[in-house]
């Protein structure tokens, strides 16, 4: 066990590095995405629709492999760590987005009349009414998505980026004690994905307003 | 009201079709300093629709608007939204924004839109809701608010953004009966305070009681109009006579219906 844990710390630290930035960057996607989905002209709603047909419609694994095997033969070189990460944000903000323009297309439109009858421009309503309305509508959802995120982290074990499920499976091989790195490496995740929902529902409280989501 | 006083909204020739049917068909109205003037008229009439056309939330198809006397650029996003910061609009459906207080309500446009400092806009907003009474629910959010309340958060929004004109559509509509009059006294201390309005109700009473004007619309039209002294009176023989008589008549009927 003495050998193990060091070896599987050093993996959970290479997740985290995957995930912190996928989980960030991918959620400021998604909501760019999915106002423009839900409330941009007709030609940002057909461009972000197409994008989350391609980029929700594919197997993540897919993706991965065409960032890290092919775009090279385009001239493009990822390490396996950024093929990772990008693949991770790009994903992910395909499906923030459908969360974010759910809870778009649920705010009752007349506050749009209203804000516009105040003399606001459509980005200030963007900014001041609608994204912190909408945020708050489609957390669960986002928040289902990271915890997905911080699971299939575990992809970029075959863009040869060695994280928490890589550094198990190496050692296993090496080993042959499948079953205890595995269940510990199991434990790993358990941890993270509790941590994170725990951090989640208290953002969710933080933001909770009357008429907002869960009562009381 | 004389003639000579200063004209501050004027609607010239408004036409608007929607879905094939003509809504609107070459109205024209003007609104003089201090007046408060009455759209009524059957549902249908084109009464909203009037007044979204007249800060463009609804773009007419045809017809030019005029502020202070100064005819607005409708394609223009800029002075539109230069112009609706003077034009005040009344939701019969209130339209708070649901994730800000009542103070927040009526802060946040002096805000983002007019760039008034967040203290200062603060300080505005407390005096506004002060004024119509709501001082002491300030950090309440809309959900646990009565309609009343809503609706006199909504003026103190309008009342912040010091509105030449404001436009009130059926405003005490989606309140329960005893919930009107707190909304219409507001409104009745607007008019007394000089406020420029434009304002479709179906109450009468109000109508009779404070009207500069009354205009009585049907199938999009302006058909008659007057002081509600001279369309009302009993020997008049005027459809906004009519159309009043059925009005109370109904709503005796209701009242009897529920005795």
């Amino acid at each position: 066990m003495e050998r193990v844990l060091p070896v599987l710390n050093r993996g959970v630290w290479m997740s985290l590095a995957l995930i912190l930035p996928s989980a960030v960057l991918g959620l400021a996607g998604g909501i760019l995405l999915g106002v423009a989905r839900g409330f941009g002209p007709a030609w940002m709603r057909r461009i972000g629709d197409i994008y989350t047909a391609i980029f929700r419609g594919i197997p993540l694994i897919i993706q991965l492999f065409i960032l890290y095997y092919a775009l090279p033969k385009l001239g493009l070189y990822l390490d396996g760590f950024s093929a990772a990460v990008l693949g991770f944000i790009l994903c992910s903000t395909a499906y923030h987005s459908e969360y974010v323009r759910g809870a778009v297309l649920s705010i009752k439109q007349g506050q749009f009349r209203a804000a516009q009858a105040l003399g606001m421009s459509r980005l200030q309503l963007a900014w001041g009414i609608l994204i912190p309305q909408a945020l708050r509508r489609a957390l669960p959802g986002c928040g289902n998505e990271i915890i997905y995120l911080i699971k299939y982290s575990s992809l970029a074990y075959l863009t040869t980026c060695v994280e928490l499920t890589g550094e198990a499976k190496i050692l296993a091989s090496r080993t042959f004690r499948y079953t205890e790195i595995f269940m510990v490496a199991g434990l790993y995740y358990l941890c993270l994905t509790s941590l994170a929902s725990l951090l989640l529902r208290k953002i969710e409280d933080r933001l909770r307003i009357p008429g907002f989501g869960r009562q009381g | 009201m004389s003639k000579t006083q200063e004209t501050v909204l004027c609607l010239e020739g408004i036409r608007k079709d929607l879905g094939g049917r003509r809504i609107l068909d070459q109205v024209s109205l003007s609104l003089c300093k201090g007046e408060l003037k009455v759209l009524i008229g059957p549902s249908g009439a084109g009464k909203s629709t009037l007044l979204q056309c007249a800060n463009c939330l609804v773009r007419p198809d045809q017809g030019e608007i005029f502020l202070d006397g100064v005819r607005l650029d409708q394609r223009s996003g800029l002075e539109l939204r230069l112009f609706r910061q003077h034009v005040g609009m009344i939701f019969q459906d209130f339209n708070l924004f649901d994730h800000l207080t009542a103070l927040g309500n009526v802060s946040i446009a002096l805000e983002k839109v007019r760039g008034v400092s967040k203290a200062a806009a603060r300080e505005r907003g407390q005096a506004e809701l002060a004024r119509v009474g709501l001082g002491n629910l300030a950090s309440l959010y809309p959900a646990e608010l009565s309609g009343g309340q809503k609706q006199r958060v909504a003026i103190a929004r309008a009342l912040a953004m010091d509105p030449r004109v404001i436009l009130l559509d059926e405003p005490t509509s989606a309140l329960d009966p005893e919930l009107v009059g707190e909304v219409l006294a507001v409104i009745r201390d607007l008019a007394d305070g000089g406020m420029t309005m434009l304002m479709a109700t179906h109450q009468m009473d109000f109508a009779r009681a404070l009207a500069s004007e009354i205009l009585f619309m049907e199938n999009g039209r302006i058909i008659e109009q007057g002081a509600p002294e001279t369309l009302l009176h009993p020997a008049a023989g005027t459809r906004t006579l009519d159309f009043c008589t059925r009005l109370s008549m109904e709503l005796e009927g209701r009242k009897t219906d529920t005795q």
